[in-house]
């Protein structure tokens, strides 16, 4: 996916057992097949982003699989258990299998 | 925001067409086809008994916060919150969202653990015109819940 | 120097009062976001897009601003020189510049925006081919400069040499165009805060520009959406850089005087 830019937030410091919520942003149109170009008449093809995984050090602790429906430049947050110390590993793959990944750096005291 | 639980019962595939089938009566009143509007009603419960498949869901347990009126259909703001202790024994596996009269009714699906914490998830959808918001979460003990909520998508005037 | 508006001899009132403070804004029921009767967009939103703007990770537009980040460092042009190498840390450098944008310019002696003074100092300065309008690189570059100033309140020049300029914008805003045959006062000015069918007006104010439309999925820029409100009530849209609009925007900018600048701001 080319010039798409991905960013993601988690707290700075959290404790173990608490619930932290992750939020992820990525750059996208997230063409969805439904327009027709305004000159040919013709219908732009779809291209989405169709998955969002979250790993929590190698274990994948959420999932998600994106239709046209989700609006461009997608949001997305969800909440993730602390445990231990490591990273966030975060996937978007899109309609033809490429992907973008970011990590985010998980500090859990206690 | 406004926040809609339904109190748990549970609901059969004719009451679920019966859901659906008061959008077809209003659908009707603006000048739909039936046929039109059956689609629509139609797809939703196939897509929904895909996931469900002879269970009958139960509503309760679903809090979709999503505004009243949309600002503009393609970026809605709206959040889903499953209510569960999300411990090994019992928690939510998966979540479905549906829109009930989007050219396909199909939202995004949300895959769940223990490791979640918290069964909540929010992010923005396209909606082409007023409907429904049809969620369904899929439990760790099999069973299924699901909530409805509308939210009213005007076309513009002068936006430009 | 020829007859003088009643609107510009305020204007030059106000200009030689101690400038605009948001801080004053605050005491009103729109907070900083008003100034006296002058409203910006923002208080016109549903709380959820509000949300979105107040959320610097949510809002789409700070994409751009990161794009701008790195186009601000960037090399470019037969100089050798990137736009830091000039002007040093543009949180230092740009601080306050957008709220005295659009400006008389003079060299060309014409009015210029920020989207016009980047062009000229890639041309005149790094050698560097101009950016095309309403292209990513612009638009990010826009974004960036004017973000350094977010908070601060517009304050844009419409005397002394700007005075003709700010007269021809101010003439082309109340006059009737297009088979609608309407101005733009018509809905900004005499239906502010009603709604035309489904959507709510507001007073067409651009302190948060280039702004991320939630119509245009993007950031677009004040020339774009003058085009839009043209071709609206079916006038042929003036060209984007075009001297007709650079006058317009001073104008504009001008009827926004004290609101904070919010760029990139999130709008309908």
């Amino acid at each position: 996916m080319a010039k798409t830019k991905a960013r993601v937030k988690v707290p700075k410091s959290i404790k173990k057992g608490e619930v932290f919520q992750v939020k992820t942003l990525i750059s996208h149109k997230m063409e969805t097949g439904q327009r027709k170009n305004k000159k040919t008449g013709k219908k732009i093809s779809r291209m989405i982003i169709n998955k969002l995984v979250c790993q929590y050090n190698g274990k994948e602790v959420f999932a998600s699989d994106w239709h046209p429906a989700i609006s461009a430049n997608p949001y997305m947050a969800f909440y993730v258990k602390a445990d231990a110390s490591g990273s966030l590993d975060f996937t978007w793959t899109d309609d033809e299998g490429k992907s973008v990944k970011k990590s985010a750096k998980i500090t859990v005291a206690g | 925001m406004i926040h809609k639980t339904l109190e748990t019962r549970q609901v059969g595939r004719r009451e679920l067409m019966a859901m659906f089938g008061a959008g077809v009566v209003a659908a009707m009143g603006v000048g739909m086809t039936p046929r039109d509007a059956m689609a629509d009603a139609k797809s939703v419960t196939d897509a929904m008994m895909k996931v469900v498949g002879d269970s009958k869901p139960a509503t309760g347990k679903i809090k979709l916060d999503l505004p009243q009126i949309a600002e503009n259909g393609n970026t809605v703001p709206i959040a889903v919150e499953v209510d569960s202790p999300m411990s090994d024994a019992d928690h939510v596996k998966a979540l479905h969202l549906w829109a009930d009269k989007n050219p396909r009714p199909e939202v995004a699906s949300f895959r769940f653990s223990p490791a979640s914490g918290k069964a909540k998830v929010s992010t923005r959808v396209r909606l082409s015109k007023t409907q429904n918001i049809v969620a369904v979460a899929e439990m760790s003990d099999g069973k299924f819940y699901m909530a409805k909520s509308e939210i009213k998508v005007t076309i513009g005037g002068c936006g430009g | 120097m020829g007859k003088f508006h009643l609107g510009s001899l305020l204007a030059a009132g106000a200009i030689l009062a101690v400038g605009f403070s948001t801080q004053a804004n605050a005491e009103g029921k729109h907070g900083m976001y008003a100034n006296g009767e002058i409203r910006s967009g923002y208080t016109y939103l549903t709380p959820q897009s509000k949300a979105i703007q107040n959320d610097d990770f949510q809002n789409p537009g700070m994409i751009w601003v990161d794009d701008g980040a790195t186009l601000y460092e960037a090399v470019d042009g037969k100089a050798g020189k990137s736009c830091k190498a000039c002007h040093g840390k543009a949180e230092v450098a740009m601080k306050g510049v957008a709220t005295t944008y659009p400006k008389y310019d003079e060299d060309t002696k014409k009015i210029k925006n920020i989207e016009a003074q980047v062009n000229r100092c890639r041309t005149k300065h790094m050698q560097a081919k101009p950016w095309k309008y309403e292209s990513g690189q612009l638009l990010a570059m826009t974004v960036f400069i004017r973000h350094q100033s977010r908070g601060m309140p517009m304050n844009v020049s419409v005397d002394g040499p700007a005075v003709p300029f700010f007269q021809k914008g101010e003439k082309f805003y109340k006059q009737r165009r297009g088979a609608l045959d309407m101005a733009c006062s018509n809905c900004h000015i005499d239906n502010a805060g009603k709604n035309a069918r489904a959507n709510l007006l507001s007073q067409g104010q651009t302190n948060g520009f280039p702004t991320y439309r939630l119509k245009w999925q993007k950031v677009g820029s004040t020339h774009r959406r003058f085009r839009g409100c043209n071709k609206q009530v079916r006038a042929t849209p003036y060209k984007y850089a075009s001297d007709e609009y650079m006058n317009l925007e001073l104008y504009v900018a001008w009827r926004g005087r004290g609101l904070p600048v919010e760029t990139p701001a999130v709008r309908n």
